[in-house]
């Protein structure tokens, strides 16, 4: 057995060290005080505060706001992750080809993806508007009746998932299109030389040999939707009557606009907790299909 | 939202930044110039105004080293304004609303006006309307000082009321009173418009809605501000009114605050029902527009109000210059703001109110004698401009416009949500 060189494992310390030193102060030590927060009636005002013991945890589970916030951020990553990951593999098949449409192509479903969300926001708050945007515009074009999107309690959620498949599907997209470039041409040609034709093709080559792309983005789109909260807070603000407010608004509004951080770090380790379960299922899930495929 | 893609800084970036960082920290103590940073909340046409204000001072005070910033309306201005008086390193100074003053936790997060320091600046006690000084002490210490009064008014356009025979004979809006001539004066401009009467904000109908309950002598909590004590039948009726103008196409069904700007200034409304704030904007667009008080529709005069205050958010340590200049700077604010006034706000420093100039500013003088009459909203913590008491009436009320709620069923959820606010223990 070779001796432990203690000298290298120092220098190798020394040289996470930085990186330590930040997780520590940034991660683990907010992870920390939240949880020991969740038991006080902490106040960002800077009054006196008192031990609580489980009293903002049963709070918790009695509070409708926190339910119905928290089945907002479900129903909103229910219904954009499918879209997110089906629309990004159609639009990678399309834009999977050499010369000026592809590069077109390629250009268009990305470009979106870099405007900030302040920005994409404003535009689709002016596309949904009643009376002269354009969704309307169509809408009344085509005979149908008007809707307004962003008030209409069981039409802000779709309106804002639109927004963000818009947005962000150009992420996914630039995945899938990597993992499609990533498959050698032989594997084509010699389907083509036994005479596989295109539809073949694609459902006996290209999707099975894109089936761990496709694991990974569904963990980052799971992950991704279920922290929304930019869009939403840009472009209903919740509402209507909270209709769409997800449950980082609930917690943004209890913490920071009523300085209830107590309370506020309660209903984080809920959701904290939420998110743990669904991170391990899907890793589950995931390490099972690659040991099939 | 959209995975972060990972982004590795450079090491040197990362060095960099840090040496920079360092020596940027020892700068402040450097300088010798009393340094005063003030945070604002005003993005509208007010703060246009602002900033005409603020060159001005800058011009005037070369031995300051002055720093403005406008932070977003409501609860973002607020959440920045606490977290920076909770770690003690606040701007010298803030602007409040009045009605935030009591749940901003004045005691912890503000620090008390050196009185002395503002008499020796030229302002005082007597300069102001005791109703209005008596709201910013607090224990027995003054924590703000008001710079005006910002009421719910009535906006006309001069060409599509005079079509409409609202005119009298020195072109100013005939006021009205009681329901029926109200609602008479809303039909006569909807006929001449062809589209709206009026452009409100659906979708948070809060000041309207004051306006009209505190019209009907409606009370909300309790002497002790420990109960709710609304008046169902008065609150109904006060939304049944909202309702009505809604289903009868005098008002839109749906409109926030941005297209509540646009109908007025595209001549879709003939009226527009808001705070006093947008006369720049209209003046801007060159429209032909006056203002008035907004009718007494029901019994006594209220019109929902607040006042914007200067006051000092908590800073750990307090350097004696800093504050002395940010006094000073109050103080030489208050003394302008006639030009404050022509953004639409009320003053509150009298000298000003009764001065020739601001007599002379129209239309802005033309609500003047509402002043007394602002409508606070409820006392309460969670009670305010832009606080939660606000988003809970906007989140139950926006549905009686679109008629995707009745006022009864969104009058028992806004109460529902009060007393949850009011059963939660105060933070503050």
């Amino acid at each position: 057995m070779e001796r432990p060189d203690w000298k290298e494992r120092w220098a190798g310390l020394f040289f996470v060290a930085p990186f330590l030193l930040l997780f520590a102060l940034f991660m683990l030590w907010p992870i920390v005080s939240g949880l020991w927060n969740s038991f006080f009636n902490t106040s960002l005002a800077g009054v006196k505060h008192e031990f609580l013991g489980l009293q903002n945890w049963q709070d918790l589970f009695g509070d409708p706001a926190v339910w119905s916030s928290l089945k907002n951020t479900l129903v909103f990553t229910a219904m954009s992750t499918p879209p997110l990951v089906i629309v990004a593999l159609a639009m990678a098949l399309l834009a999977n080809r050499k010369g000026l449409l592809g590069w077109l192509l390629r250009f268009s479903y990305f470009a979106p993806f870099v405007l900030p969300a302040t920005v994409v926001t404003l535009i689709w708050v002016w596309i949904y508007q009643p009376g002269f945007g354009l969704v309307n515009g169509l809408l009344t074009a085509g005979g149908f009746a008007e809707i307004d999107w962003l008030n209409t309690e069981n039409r802000a959620m779709l309106a804002v998932v639109i927004t963000t498949v818009w947005w962000t599907v150009g992420f996914n997209f630039l995945l899938y299109l990597a993992a499609l470039q990533g498959i050698p041409a032989q594997i084509y040609e010699a389907a083509a030389i036994d005479g596989a034709g295109g539809r073949q093709q694609l459902f006996r080559i290209t999707l099975p040999l894109l089936r761990r792309t496709t694991g990974l983005i569904v963990v980052l789109q799971l992950v991704a939707s279920l922290k929304i909260f930019d869009q939403i807070y840009l472009m209903t603000d919740g509402g209507p009557n909270y209709a769409t407010r997800p449950i980082i608004q609930y917690i943004y509004e209890t913490g920071f606009t009523s300085y209830r951080i107590g309370y506020a770090s309660a209903i984080s380790y809920l959701f904290f907790a939420i998110i743990v379960i669904v991170a391990l299922a899907q890793f589950k899930l995931f390490s099972g299909r690659e040991e099939t495929a | 939202m959209p995975p972060v893609p990972p982004s590795r800084p450079g090491r040197r970036a990362v060095l960099g930044g840090l040496l920079g960082a360092l020596t940027l920290t020892g700068c402040g103590a450097l300088s010798s110039k009393p340094r005063v940073r003030e945070w604002n909340l005003f993005g509208g046409g007010d703060g246009a105004r602002l900033l005409q204000i603020h060159q001005q001072y800058v011009a005037e005070h070369p031995g300051v080293a002055f720093q403005a910033h406008t932070l977003a309306w409501g609860p973002p201005f607020y959440t920045k304004l606490a977290m920076s008086a909770a770690g003690g390193r606040a701007p010298e100074v803030a602007t409040m609303h009045m009605s935030r003053l009591k749940g901003f936790s004045p005691t912890t997060m503000l620090d008390p006006i050196p009185v002395e320091l503002l008499a020796a600046a030229g302002v005082q006690q007597s300069d102001f309307l005791p109703a209005t000084w008596d709201r910013c002490v607090i224990d027995g210490r003054l924590y703000a000082v008001p710079l005006d009064q910002h009421p719910f008014v009535l906006y006309y356009n001069l060409e599509i009321c005079k079509k409409a025979g609202l005119l009298g004979p020195d072109n100013k809006i005939k006021p009205v009173k009681g329901v029926t001539p109200f609602l008479d004066m809303l039909r006569a401009v909807k006929e001449t418009t062809g589209k709206y009467a009026v452009s409100v904000d659906t979708t948070s109908p809060w000041r309207l809605w004051w306006t009209l309950y505190g019209q009907l002598e409606g009370e909300f909590f309790s002497p002790d501000g420990k109960e709710l004590v609304i008046d169902d039948a008065k609150a109904l009726e006060a939304l049944d009114l909202i309702a009505k103008l809604a289903s009868e196409g005098l008002t839109p069904r749906s409109a926030n605050y941005a297209a509540l700007v646009a109908q007025f200034s595209n001549g879709e409304a003939g009226l527009s029902f808001n705070g006093e704030w947008e006369v720049t904007t209209y003046q801007t667009a060159k429209l032909p527009f006056s203002m008035a008080p907004f009718p007494v529709v029901y019994d006594v005069p209220k019109f929902q109000g607040d006042s914007h205050t200067f006051v000092l958010p908590h800073q750990a340590r307090r350097n004696a210059d800093d504050t002395k200049a940010t006094i000073e700077y109050i103080a030489w604010m208050l003394k302008h703001s006639v030009e404050w006034a022509a953004g639409g706000h009320i003053p509150a420093y009298q000298p000003v109110v009764q001065s020739q100039e601001y007599l002379d500013l129209k239309p802005q003088a033309e609500y003047r004698s509402v002043a007394p009459n602002v409508f606070y909203d409820p006392d309460a913590w969670f009670s305010g401009s832009g606080a939660q008491l606000e988003n809970e009436s906007a989140a139950a009320f926006s549905g009686i416009a679109t008629g995707q709620a009745t006022p009864k069923s969104a009058l028992a959820q806004f109460k529902a949500a009060t007393q949850k606010l009011l059963d939660t223990p105060s933070p503050v």
